[in-house]
C-alpha cells in the first residue's frame, strides 16, 4: 500500500481545475486570435477583465511620478515602503480604498478606513472570510448561477460546504426570499442537516451582470438577521454599473432595516474588475463585525498587498478628480460596448438578459440547442469554440440549472476585435438559418441534424450530473493560467 | 466578546479559528512591548527612548538599491521608460508568475549558493511572503492533527504560519547549548518516537538554515544526518532558507539542502525535499511580500501553484524584482557588499558585548546575535528570564527578544537584532549595555546572598502566564504596529 505523501487537501479535486471542458479550452490556447498575426484565431470572450480605461490610468501614472517608489521623485521613499510590513496596511492606502468604495456607491455610504483589511485579491478575501466565519463542515448558501471559482475559494482549504440556491429564468434569475427560505429549510432536514453559517451574494452579479433591487436586498438582510447567519456581499463589480438602476449596496440598506445586527454583515472588494488591475492582487475585506476585522487582519499576513502597490494605489485612488473621471468614463465605455453587443445580437434574434453592470452579458442560446440538455449545451459550446471561434463560457460551468445560457465577456478586447466577433456570430446565425431554410425547401419531414452538429468531433464520455465543481474552466477562475496571448508569457518562455 | 457564543442551543457566530489563540498574538509580553511603543528611540527627537532590537530586518544596503533604481527606470511600470508595460503587467494574473520573474529568482538563488546547484524556474511557486509559503507547504503536506517536527529554538511565527488555519501541530526537537544548539540525530529520533507513542502522525521536519534565532549555518554532516533521518522515516523536509544571503565571512559557508541532494543523488527521495524562500531578509524587502515555495516534488509544485492564487506576488513587484535580480553584475556586487556590512556590524556588536563579559553563540549569518545572559539570571528559570527581560526593556531601554519566546529549552538567552539600525544607534545600544553590566557588578557588595541591584527594583510582575506560549507579536512578521515608522506616525 503506497504511503500517502501529500495531504488530503493536496490530493482532492476541490481546487476545481479538473474539467471536461479542457478540450474546448485547448482550441483557444492553441489558436488565440490576434488582429494581424492570427486573424482567424479564437477570440477570448471568457475573461472577465476590464481593459477599456488603461489610457486614463497610464496618463495618470505619467503625470504622477511620486506615486512610484522607483522614479526619481519617489525613490527617497523606497526604503520606508520596502520595509513596511504592518498588516494594518499603509494608512493612506486604507483611506484611499475607503474613499473609492464610497465613490462607487455614489457617495451614499461612508466607509471607515479602520475596517479595511487586505487580502490576496478577492480570491484571498473570499477564502479568508470563510475561515473567519465557518468551521470545516459548515455551509454557506450561494445563489446560482455563480462564479465557478467560489468552489475553490470558499471550500478547498476551508472545508466549508456550498449549498446552491438555484435561480430560474422564469423570473430572470432573480434571487427571491422564498427560494432562500426554502433552501435554508431543506438544508436543515434529512439525516445529515447542514450547519448553515451564512449566505454569500455577488452584487453586481457574475455571471448575470444584474444588480439586486433594494427590496430584495433588504429582504436578504432581514433573512440573515432572523436566522442569525452571516451575509457576505461580494461587491467587486460595484463600479462597473453602466446604466440605471444604480447599485444599492448592502451598506446602504443596512441602515434601513430595523434591528439589523451589523455583526452579520461583511463586504468583499477588489480592484481587479472596477479598476482593471487583477495583477496587482488587491483584495479587501470590509466587515462591520469588530472580531472579524481583527481576525481577518491577522489572517491577512498570508496575503498582504505589496507595499509598493499600496503606495501606488494610495496615491491614485486618493486623487478624487481622477477617480471621478475614471468611474464616469469607465461606465460610459462599458455602456457603449454592452449596447453594441446586445443590440447587435438582438438583430440576429439572440436575446440577452437585461443587465446594467459587469464586464459580460448573459446570452440566451436556448433556441439553438438541439434539445434542452446540458449535453446539447456542451455540443453547442464546442461548435462556438471550433467553428465560430469565440471562447465564451457555458452556463453549466456557473452551475446554472437550465441549459442554453452563455456568459460573454466584452471588456477585454479592443473595438476592432468586437467587430470581428459580431461578424462571426452574424455569419454563424445566418448559416444556421440558411440550413433550416434549405431543409424546409427540400420539403423533407425527416428530422435533419442541424448543420453545425455534423462538424463536431464530440467526446461525450462525461457524466452530466456529476460535474458540479468540476466544470471549472481555468480561465473563468481568477487567477488563472495560462494566458498565451499575453506578450509577457509568449515573448519570454 | 459578545459575538463568540450565543445563548445555549444556538450556534457560535464565528469560526473556531476566529476565536482561538492560534494566531499566537496574545502574549504576556505585552507589558514589555508597551514600554517600547510608548517610548521609541529617535536619535534627535527621543534619544532616551527604547531602541528596537527585536526586528529581524536588513536595512544595511538600501543605498545600493536606490542607486540601482535611479539607473534602471525601466524596472518600474510607472516611470516614463516603463509605463508602456503598465497595462500588460497590471492585467497579468497568471499564477505561474511572470517567466522573467521566475527566471530571475531561480538565478538569484543559484548565485546566493555560489553557483552550487541550479534552480529550475518551473519549480518556483509564489506565495504571500515566507508567512504564506509556510502555511501553503503545510496545507500541501499535512492533514489536520498531523505534526511537523521543528528544532528549538525556532521563529515564533511558525506556530501561526504552519498550524493556525491548517490544523497541523508543531512538535519540538529539543536542542541545547551543550553542543551549540546543534540538531542531533538522537534529538530527532526522540521527538519522532514521542510523537509515535502519543499516536500523532509526523508528516515533516522543518529546519531553518541559516537559523533564526541562532544565526548559525548547518554543517554538512548535520544536514546529511537530517536527510537520512527523513528519508528513513519517509517524512518531508521543509528547509526555510530565507537567510541564505545573510551569511558572511568565509567559514563556515552556507550549504543549502539543494547542494546536499545534488552532490549525492541517492541520499534520499527527492519528492520529500522542499525549500521556503523570500526576499524579506536577504534583500530587505519585507513589504513586497515575495515568498517562494521551491519543491522537488512535482505534485507539490502543482498543488502549491494552485494554492498560490490566495497570495500571489503583485505583478508590479514581480516586474521590479525580475529586473533587479537579472542584473548579474548588480547582484554580485550587492551580495558581496551586504555580507561585508553584516560582518562588520556583527563584529562591532559582538566585540562590544565581549568587552563587558557577554558572550554570544558563535555565528556567521542572520540579522541578529544569540546572546547568553544566563550568568545574569538570579536563578536558572524562565521566570527569572522574564524578570531580566523587563529590566532590559524598562531600564536598559533595549527591546530584545527573550529565548523563551523562541521555545528555547534553557533560560537566559536573548536574540538581539543588529541590522535594522544605523551605526550611531549601535554605539548607543552598546553603551547602554556596558553601563547596565557595570552597574550590576557594582551593586553586588555584601557577602550575604543579596539580590542584584536591579532585581530589587523590578516592577510588579504578572506571573500568571504559561511560558510555553510566549510568541511575541513583534517577532513575528508581518507584525503590527510599527509606531516608529514615519509612514504610520505621519498619517494616523
Amino acid at each position: 500500500m503506497p504511503y500517502q505523501l501529500l495531504s488530503k487537501i493536496a490530493t482532492s479535486d476541490r481546487h476545481g481545475e479538473n474539467s471536461p471542458y479542457f478540450d474546448g479550452w485547448k482550441a483557444y490556447d492553441k489558436n488565440p486570435f490576434h488582429p494581424t498575426l492570427n486573424p482567424d484565431g479564437v477570440i477570448q470572450m471568457g475573461l472577465a477583465e476590464n481593459q477599456l480605461c488603461f489610457d486614463l490610468v497610464e496618463e495618470w501614472v505619467r503625470k504622477n511620478p511620486e506615486a512610484s517608489i522607483c522614479t526619481s521623485d519617489g525613490v527617497p521613499k523606497f526604503k520606508d515602503v520596502a520595509i513596511f510590513q504592518d498588516y494594518h496596511g499603509l494608512p493612506e492606502f486604507r483611506q484611499a480604498v475607503a474613499k473609492l468604495m464610497e465613490r462607487a456607491r455614489g457617495g451614499k455610504v461612508k466607509y471607515d478606513p479602520d475596517r479595511v483589511v487586505m487580502s490576496g485579491g478577492a480570491t484571498g478575501a473570499n477564502e479568508t472570510i470563510m475561515f473567519c466565519l465557518a468551521d470545516p463542515g459548515d455551509a454557506f448558501l450561494v445563489p446560482s448561477p455563480y462564479y465557478p471559482a467560489f468552489a475553490r475559494d470558499l471550500r478547498w482549504r476551508t472545508g466549508v460546504e456550498m449549498i446552491p440556491v438555484h435561480c430560474k429564468s422564469s423570473n430572470n434569475f432573480q434571487i427571491t426570499i422564498e427560494a432562500m427560505e426554502a433552501a435554508y429549510e431543506k438544508a436543515q432536514q434529512g439525516p445529515n442537516p447542514s450547519n448553515i453559517k451564512g449566505l454569500i451574494i455577488t452584487n453586481p452579479s457574475n455571471p448575470l451582470g444584474t444588480t439586486l433591487d433594494r427590496e430584495t436586498l433588504k429582504g436578504l438582510v432581514r433573512f440573515v438577521c432572523e436566522k442569525n447567519i452571516h451575509l457576505v456581499c461580494d461587491e467587486i463589480y460595484s463600479a462597473t454599473v453602466f446604466k440605471p438602476p444604480h447599485l444599492v449596496s448592502v451598506s446602504e440598506v443596512m441602515e434601513e432595516v430595523g434591528g439589523c445586527n451589523r455583526d452579520l454583515i461583511h463586504v468583499v472588494y477588489s480592484l481587479s474588475k472596477d479598476m482593471g488591475l487583477p495583477g496587482l492582487r488587491v483584495g479587501i475585506i470590509y466587515s462591520y463585525n469588530d472580531a472579524v476585522v481583527s481576525c481577518a487582519r491577522k489572517m491577512s499576513s498570508f496575503g498582504l498587498v505589496s507595499s509598493q502597490t499600496q503606495h501606488l494605489l494610495a496615491s491614485m485612488l486618493s486623487d478624487e478628480e481622477f477617480i471621478g473621471q475614471f468611474i464616469r468614463e469607465s461606465s460610459k465605455r462599458l455602456a457603449k460596448r454592452h449596447t453594441l453587443f446586445t443590440k447587435g445580437l438582438a438583430q440576429m434574434g439572440i436575446s440577452c438578459l437585461d443587465s446594467n453592470a459587469g464586464l459580460f452579458f448573459w446570452m440566451d442560446l436556448r433556441p439553438l440547442l438541439k434539445e434542452q440538455t446540458f449535453e446539447a449545451e456542451m455540443q453547442l459550446w464546442r461548435v462556438i469554440i471550433n467553428d465560430v471561434k469565440l471562447n465564451v463560457s457555458p452556463g453549466s460551468s456557473f452551475c446554472c440549472t437550465e441549459p442554453g445560457f452563455f456568459r460573454v465577456c466584452f471588456a477585454d478586447m479592443d473595438d476592432h476585435t468586437v467587430e470581428v466577433a459580431l461578424n462571426r456570430i452574424r455569419a454563424f446565425v445566418l448559416r444556421e438559418e440558411q440550413c433550416v431554410h434549405n431543409k424546409n425547401q427540400a420539403g423533407t419531414t425527416l428530422k435533419k441534424r442541424r448543420n453545425w452538429q455534423n462538424n463536431v468531433n464530440l467526446r461525450l464520455s462525461f457524466s452530466s450530473r456529476g460535474y458540479d465543481e468540476s466544470i471549472q474552466s481555468p480561465h473563468k477562475m481568477s487567477p488563472h493560467s495560462p494566458i498565451p496571448q499575453s506578450p509577457l508569457v509568449q515573448a519570454k518562455t | 466578546m459578545a459575538n463568540v457564543n450565543m445563548s445555549s442551543g444556538r450556534k457560535a457566530l464565528l469560526s473556531k479559528l476566529a476565536t482561538n489563540d492560534g494566531h499566537a498574538e496574545n502574549s504576556p509580553y505585552f507589558d514589555g512591548w508597551k514600554a517600547y511603543e510608548r517610548n521609541p528611540f529617535d536619535a534627535s527627537r527621543n534619544p532616551d527612548g527604547v531602541i528596537q532590537m527585536g526586528l529581524a530586518e536588513n536595512q544595511l544596503c538600501f543605498d545600493l538599491i536606490q542607486e540601482w533604481l535611479i539607473n534602471n527606470p525601466q524596472a518600474s511600470i510607472c516611470t516614463a521608460e516603463g509605463v508602456d508595460m503598465f497595462k500588460d503587467t497590471a492585467i497579468f494574473q497568471d499564477y505561474h508568475g511572470l517567466p522573467e520573474f521566475r527566471n530571475a529568482v531561480a538565478k538569484f538563488m543559484g548565485q546566493v549558493r555560489r553557483g552550487v546547484g541550479k534552480f529550475n524556474p518551473d519549480r518556483i511557486v509564489m506565495s504571500g511572503g515566507a508567512t504564506g509559503a509556510h502555511e501553503l507547504i503545510s496545507f500541501c503536506l499535512a492533514d489536520r492533527g498531523d505534526a511537523i517536527l521543528v528544532p528549538t529554538p525556532y521563529y515564533p511565527g511558525f506556530d501561526r504560519d504552519l498550524c493556525w488555519r491548517t490544523g497541523a501541530q508543531l512538535l519540538p526537537v529539543v536542542c541545547d547549548s551543550s553542543n551549540g544548539f546543534k540538531v542531533t540525530r538522537e534529538a530527532l529520533e526522540a521527538a519522532y518516537i514521542e510523537a509515535k507513542e502519543a499516536n500523532i502522525r509526523v508528516r515533516a521536519l522543518l529546519i531553518t538554515n541559516p537559523s533564526n534565532p541562532l544565526g548559525t549555518v548547518l554543517d554538512r554532516k548535520t544536514l546529511r544526518d537530517i536527510v537520512s533521518f527523513i528519508n528513513e522515516k519517509n517524512i518531508h523536509l521543509i528547509c526555510d532558507e530565507i537567510y541564505s544571503a545573510t551569511v558572511f565571512g568565509s567559514q563556515p559557508s552556507f550549504i543549502s539542502i539543494s547542494e546536499i541532494i545534488e552532490e549525492d543523488q541517492e541520499i534520499c527521495n527527492h519528492d520529500l525535499i522542499h525549500i521556503i524562500y523570500s526576499l524579506s531578509k536577504d534583500l530587505g524587502f519585507p513589504g513586497f511580500r515575495v515568498g517562494i515555495v521551491y519543491s522537488y516534488n512535482d505534485k507539490v509544485v502543482e498543488c502549491a501553484r494552485k494554492m498560490s492564487s490566495f497570495g500571489l506576488v503583485s505583478s508590479q513587484t514581480q516586474h521590479l524584482i525580475s529586473s533587479l535580480l537579472s542584473d548579474d553584475e548588480f547582484v554580485e556586487k550587492f551580495l558581496s557588499e551586504s555580507a561585508k556590512r553584516l560582518e562588520n556590524r556583527h563584529q562591532t556588536f559582538t566585540d562590544g558585548l565581549a568587552q563587558v563579559g557577554i558572550r554570544c553563540l558563535q555565528s556567521n549569518a542572520g540579522l541578529f546575535v544569540w546572546m547568553d545572559l544566563s550568568h545574569l539570571l538570579r536563578e536558572k528559570s524562565f521566570l527569572a528570564e522574564t524578570d531580566l527581560w523587563r529590566i532590559i526593556i524598562n531600564e536598559v531601554k533595549l527591546n530584545v527578544s527573550p529565548g523563551s519566546s523562541f521555545h528555547c529549552s534553557e533560560p537566559g538567552w536573548f536574540r538581539v537584532c543588529i541590522a535594522n539600525m544605523d551605526e550611531p544607534t549601535v554605539e548607543i545600544a552598546l553603551k547602554r549595555i556596558r553601563a547596565f553590566v557595570v552597574k550590576g557588578e557594582n551593586a553586588v557588595v555584601a557577602p550575604a546572598k543579596k539580590k542584584q541591584c536591579w532585581q530589587s527594583q523590578n516592577t510588579k510582575l504578572r506571573l500568571s502566564f504559561s511560558f510555553r506560549k510566549m510568541d511575541d507579536l513583534m517577532m513575528m512578521s508581518p507584525h503590527s504596529p510599527i509606531p516608529q515608522s514615519p509612514l504610520v506616525q505621519a498619517r494616523t
